[in-house]
């Protein structure tokens, strides 16, 4: 058994990608096919009073008037227009959409599309908002009894900004029109997202809507709810001109555009004995959700079940809310709202531990969550709960507590976080996915049919990975249908680390399904004598897996993934850059099932968070991104990359498939409260990224405002 | 424009400000060269021109009238090169696959033995999202060294053991 699982085999999707063979949506185009563009609204907030539109032949145009179906973008709430039609609610908003045969031709469109409004006053601040998406409530025990037992009672507030996904393959589609029907291509990472919400807009029935992923240049969530509206733009210009309508931003439009990583706040009250041991956590998170409710809820979701760490406390308050904004809307991306969250739990931790004279590393093992213990969601944790492993095993390998002693008082500084990470769709998310995988029976093994995207992370070769093992045939006998809507049955979103966890397991049953059908047969002989065949499952949440979504208590997920970081940096004195010079990522992943992608993850995800740390800023003028290039926001380059040590450990989950957890989103939640608190060690004071060298200059050089009185 | 690509003599009635990135995917066919931000920051178009890796997009036609230019789809002529894609698909070095070709081809002047600094020189204008460079480092650090020792590919990946890491 294991042959595949475990091992680094040759990744299904390398060769087309390293030879440029491999088909991305702008490589691709249809006879006929013409070319889309969006104009948009340039201002945060108001009602459209006039449209000015003076285009000479040859240009369709398109507004909400050519929607047939319903003017939203169906995701959660019914909220947000596909097009404007008399409010706009953020810069950049959709009002009208161009096309024509000749590319170049919808450059520069200014001159003959515009539009005049009667402004509004925009609200840019989250808590002078007085439009709320979501407020969500965890309790846990008696928060005055947990204070009474503190010794000391200590608080801080936290910041994280905005965050681009920034792929390097810009969001596009290109929409093909039918009698009645209607097919679009594109890079995206949830063909049915897509699917529902061009159903709802076109006002089809589900069987003539059909969706196709193309090749796709990373997501990281960005490509999880916007490609359905870019998608309902080019289908409605497709259906208005007859003819393949290609829509392809450039980096300008998509930064300016579409979503970004939610920007929070994040304040803490926490009650901690002299000893060390915390007693109350009273924990609020404010998030800015931007203009529409997008995805907002969820995220605050994942967001308030991690906000109070991997830490046990018996007495904890959570208080959450989303909050709209004038800004584009904010949406998925890696981690989901837990790297703002866990930003400020870990950040909060250093100061409490200085606040008390203790270790930082003394203080988390006293409270870290261990096998038996319960979650804020009073979720009791299995015996794969790992948080003092990895924390023991990332201080053992960066030599942390020697290098803490030796580099007090120098320009070099090391800090740690823990963290950890929940695998799947959130409390009954996946029991109302109910998501679906199926397996056919082929002349030589078997091809997987689902509908989870490869967007770099290695999906197919995975999956793969998994269906050889569990079916007894060679990995190369294995092969993976590309996701087109007609083809595959809907598997979920791909996203929240529940590729490999959620799905892989399915295919891992119906693999053990089909083998068992095949009885003694090899699926050549059994191909030979019976023909083809197709095996289905479906989601079923394992046993006793129980949630209250009213009380926000239960089990929030299936398994959680377990990290720890350690970044070590050098502060130059005199222009305040931060350079991190060494990173030791520890992950406790249940399985690694190919060992190389899985580093491949922990790597990506942790450069990413060093990124969010350090340099990444959208800066928000007016409600419109002013640093919307490349030259001005800033991501890590090949000169940046730090070393970096990654050790993956393994605690089985027992109804994953061959044990194995989420990996993808994890690793961006650890590096930017590690930088912060190596920074603390510095003596530099911040609480707020990106730490910029201006931020960091003007960062107090000596401790804490946070309020320290006698509890009771 | 006349220009010999990927070895073969073309002969191409473009307009001379077109940018050089469209004149490979539009008027030849090659796909593999990539647009990620069209104004030269991230270096996804990179192709050589005259043996010198440069951003397609901020090339115009008439300049690389009489050049010799080489896309991701002329690389594996080389046997460097084929050992080059090999690696990235070994060790880890492609992803989502979109900055692969600009990375293969920026790293194809590097000479046999090149040394970590110099491997990062020569990707600095090439952004990569996914990998956070590491096994990209270390997939040009195989594929200048093609040897079979250096292609194994579980040689560097091992769950819980110590492992040779770039720095």
């Amino acid at each position: 058994m294991g042959r595949a699982v475990g091992a680094n085999v040759r990744r299904k999707d390398g060769d087309a990608k390293v030879t440029g063979a491999a088909k991305y949506i702008d490589d691709i185009s249809f006879p006929g096919m013409i070319f889309g563009a969006t104009i948009r609204s340039t201002i945060p907030h108001g009602e459209i009073a006039a449209r000015h539109v003076k285009l000479p032949g040859g240009f369709v145009v398109a507004d909400y008037h050519d929607i047939p179906g319903k003017n939203y973008v169906a995701l959660i709430d019914p909220d947000q227009p596909c097009l404007a039609e008399h409010i706009v609610r953020h810069v950049a908003e959709p009002i009208l959409l161009v096309g024509h045969a000749d590319r170049p031709r919808l450059i520069g469109l200014e001159q003959q599309v515009s539009f005049e409004y009667l402004e509004r006053a925009p609200i840019y601040d989250p808590e002078a908002s007085d439009t709320c998406f979501k407020r969500i409530s965890i309790d846990k025990g008696d928060l005055d009894r947990g204070f009474a037992e503190a010794d000391v009672v200590f608080e801080g507030e936290y910041r994280t900004g905005h965050q681009e996904q920034l792929y390097i393959e810009t969001n596009g589609v290109i929409a093909v029109p039918g009698d009645e029907q209607m097919t679009v291509y594109g890079s995206l990472q949830c063909p049915y997202y897509v699917h529902k919400a061009l159903v709802v807009l076109l006002g089809l029935p589900p069987g003539r809507v059909r969706v196709v992923q193309t090749e796709t240049g990373g997501g990281f969530g960005g490509k999880e709810e916007y490609p359905s509206m870019l998608a309902c733009h080019a289908a409605i210009l497709a259906r208005k001109a007859g003819r393949p309508v290609k829509m392809i931003y450039d980096r300008v439009e998509d930064l300016l555009a579409t979503t970004k990583r939610h920007p929070s706040i994040i304040r803490h009250r926490t009650g901690v004995t002299r000893g060390g041991r915390i007693t109350a956590m009273d924990v609020e998170v404010v998030m800015d959700g931007g203009a529409y409710a997008t995805l907002s809820a969820v995220v605050l979701s994942r967001g308030v079940i991690h906000a109070s760490g991997p830490y046990r406390c018996d007495h904890i308050r959570i208080r959450g809310r989303a909050m709209l904004t004038h800004t584009p809307p904010n949406g998925a991306f890696r981690g989901f709202g837990a790297p703002q969250t866990q930003f400020g739990i870990e950040a909060h931790m250093d100061r409490l531990a200085d606040e008390i004279g203790i270790d930082p590393v003394k203080l988390r093992e006293l409270n870290a969550l261990k096998p038996g213990d319960t979650t804020a969601t009073g979720q009791t944790l299995g015996k794969d709960a790992s948080a003092l492993p990895v924390l023991r095993e990332a201080v053992r390998r960066s030599g942390f507590r020697e290098k803490r002693r030796k580099w007090r008082g120098t320009t070099r500084g090391i800090g740690l976080s823990l963290f950890f990470h929940g695998s799947g769709f959130t409390g009954g998310g996946e029991v109302k996915l109910a998501s679906k995988a199926s397996l056919e029976l082929t002349a030589r093994g078997a091809r997987i049919l689902v509908a989870s995207t490869e967007i770099g992370q290695g999906t197919r070769t995975m999956h793969a990975q998994i269906v050889a093992d569990a079916l007894g045939v060679p990995f190369d006998d294995i092969d993976v249908h590309e996701v087109d809507t007609d083809f595959v049955p809907d598997s979920g979103p791909t996203v929240a680390s529940r590729t490999c966890t959620i799905v892989g397991k399915l295919l891992e049953r119906c693999a053990r399904d089909m083998r068992k059908r095949l009885g003694r047969l090899s699926p050549a002989d059994y191909f030979k004598k019976h023909g083809s065949f197709t095996v289905t499952s479906q989601y079923e949440p394992p046993p006793n897996l129980l949630w209250d979504d009213e009380g926000y208590k239960g089990d929030a997920y299936g398994s959680y993934a377990w990290g720890c970081n350690v970044v070590e940096l050098e502060v130059d004195p005199a222009t305040f850059e931060v350079r991190p010079i060494n990173v030791t990522a520890v992950a406790e992943i249940g399985k690694a099932i190919h060992p190389m992608m899985a580093e491949g993850q922990i790597e990506g995800g942790t450069a990413q968070g060093l990124g969010y740390a350090l340099i990444e800023e959208v800066v928000m003028r007016d409600g419109r991104m002013a640093n919307a290039q490349l030259t001005n926001y800033i991501i890590p380059t090949p000169l940046d990359a730090a070393p970096m040590k990654v050790v993956m450990l393994e605690r089985p989950y027992a109804y994953g498939p061959f044990g194995a957890k989420g990996v993808g989103e994890m690793p961006i939640d650890g590096p930017a409260p590690a930088v912060i608190n190596a920074l603390r060690h510095c003596g530099y004071d911040v609480r707020s990224i990106p730490a910029t060298p201006e931020r960091l200059m003007n960062a107090p050089r000596q401790k804490a405002e946070g309020k320290r009185q006698k509890a009771g | 424009m006349i220009a010999i690509i990927n070895g073969k003599r073309r002969k191409l009635d473009v307009h001379p400000m077109k940018r050089l990135l469209d004149v490979l995917r539009e008027d030849c066919g090659l796909t593999g060269t990539k647009e990620g931000c069209g104004e030269g920051e991230c270096g996804a178009c990179t192709v050589l021109v005259d043996g010198v890796a440069v951003d397609s997009c901020l090339v115009p036609a008439a300049q690389a009238d009489g050049c010799a230019i080489v896309t991701i789809e002329g690389v594996a002529r080389a046997r460097s090169g084929r050992a080059l894609q090999d690696a990235f698909v070994k060790l880890g070095g492609a992803q989502c696959g979109i900055c692969t070709p600009g990375m293969i081809v920026a790293a194809l002047p590097l000479k046999a033995g090149a040394s970590l600094d110099e491997i990062k020189t020569a990707l600095a204008g090439n952004l990569c999202r996914c990998t956070g460079y590491l096994s990209i480092f270390r997939s040009v650090q195989a594929g200048l060294r093609p040897s079979r020792e250096a292609l194994r590919p579980t040689r560097k990946t091992r769950v819980k053991g110590k492992r040779a890491n770039a720095r």
